[in-house]
């Protein structure tokens, strides 16, 4: 790797840091622009989305628990549990996913 | 100092810290899987402050991306934080010092803007700086033992722990795309897309940070010019 990993922290730091100052400590007036404010709205949802699947399935030891996991949490997300109930759940079908696989 | 608010930044903290720590042990694992130190790890965690963002530099360093690659991925990853800022920014108590601005700025997450957008009226910034005592140390510390403890954990436990970040995601993403379905929609899309990344063959020689910019912008452009959003439903 020829990349410093402390100068990649820093930049990671330094651009995340300025998004979240820059309005905050400049900006007076309100943003009006519709497709603008709509964008901005959008934008966590595509990007989570995109960063959690396929990935999602690649995530454990092998792609059946993986999907037993995402199943669990597309059903606890569903019923509008909290973020560390989801996780969890996710966590613990992907454990007995693993233990009922190691059995056949 | 205005010890009330301080208090009761604590008081909801206390639980988003918690959450944080869960979730960032499973990110220390990542990191140290990657082949950061606990140092690099602990030190990414404690200066950057979100989950998301995170894991994507974390596969940019991995992959030995470029910087400006890094810049960009951040800075479309983390551009809700610009409009959480803007929102902080009209909810804030008129004629704070100017420091004040900087510091809340730090702590803008998810979960701190969540519960500080909730609150009734002004906010006084010692309500953030509370929120912060406890999400801060939590994320910070739940790296570091995911980190340290990950290589010392028997495979069938870092195999299961290894989808809590994403359980979390899906747990942010799903209940607003239950109820809207222009949100289902960008859902929906930008796993279909990133899904055509992986897949495609021309397509996988593009890097995972550029997928994302190119997926995010695709799909939340495209919802934004079909299903504009009506301006109170974003502050």
């Amino acid at each position: 790797m020829n990349h410093n990993i402390y100068l990649y922290i820093l930049v990671m730091a330094g651009v995340t840091y300025l998004i979240r100052m820059l309005p905050l400590a400049l900006m007076k007036k309100e943003i009006t622009n519709p497709f603008f404010l709509s964008f901005l709205y959008y934008v966590p949802y595509a990007c989570l989305a995109a960063m959690t699947f396929p990935a999602i399935l690649f995530s454990t030891s092998c792609v059946a628990s993986a999907a037993a996991g995402m199943g669990a949490a597309l059903a606890a997300a569903y019923k509008e549990k909290s973020l560390v109930t989801v996780a969890v759940c996710a966590c613990a079908a992907v454990f007995a996913a693993e233990r009922v696989i190691g059995l056949l | 100092m205005n010890r009330e608010s301080f208090i009761k930044g604590i008081r909801d903290g206390i639980p988003i810290g918690l959450g944080y720590f869960a979730v960032s042990f499973s990110f220390g694992m990542l990191a140290a899987a990657g082949g950061l130190s606990v140092g690099q790890a602990t030190l990414l965690s404690l200066l950057n402050l979100t989950s998301a963002g995170q894991v994507a530099g974390l596969n940019l360093i991995m992959a030995g991306s470029s910087y400006v690659e890094m810049a960009l991925t951040q800075l479309t990853i983390n551009l809700r934080y610009c409009l959480m800022s803007f929102s902080i920014s009209q909810k804030l108590e008129r004629d704070i010092p100017q420091f004040h601005r900087y510091i809340v700025a730090f702590g803008i997450t998810d979960e701190i803007f969540g519960v500080t957008a909730s609150r009734r009226g002004r906010v006084s910034p010692w309500y953030s700086y509370g929120a912060m005592s406890m999400a801060i140390p939590g994320w910070t510390a739940g790296t570091m033992l995911g980190a340290v403890s990950g290589s010392l954990l028997p495979g069938f436990i870092t195999s299961a722990l290894g989808i809590a970040l994403y359980g979390m995601f899906l747990a942010v993403i799903i209940p607003p795309a239950k109820k809207n379905r222009a949100v289902l929609g960008v859902v929906v899309g930008s796993m279909a897309m990133s899904t055509l990344f992986q897949a495609v063959p021309l397509l996988q020689r593009v890097s995972t940070g550029f997928m994302i910019i190119i997926v995010t912008v695709a799909a939340a452009g495209t919802a934004a010019f079909f299903c504009p959003v009506a301006t109170d439903e974003n502050l």
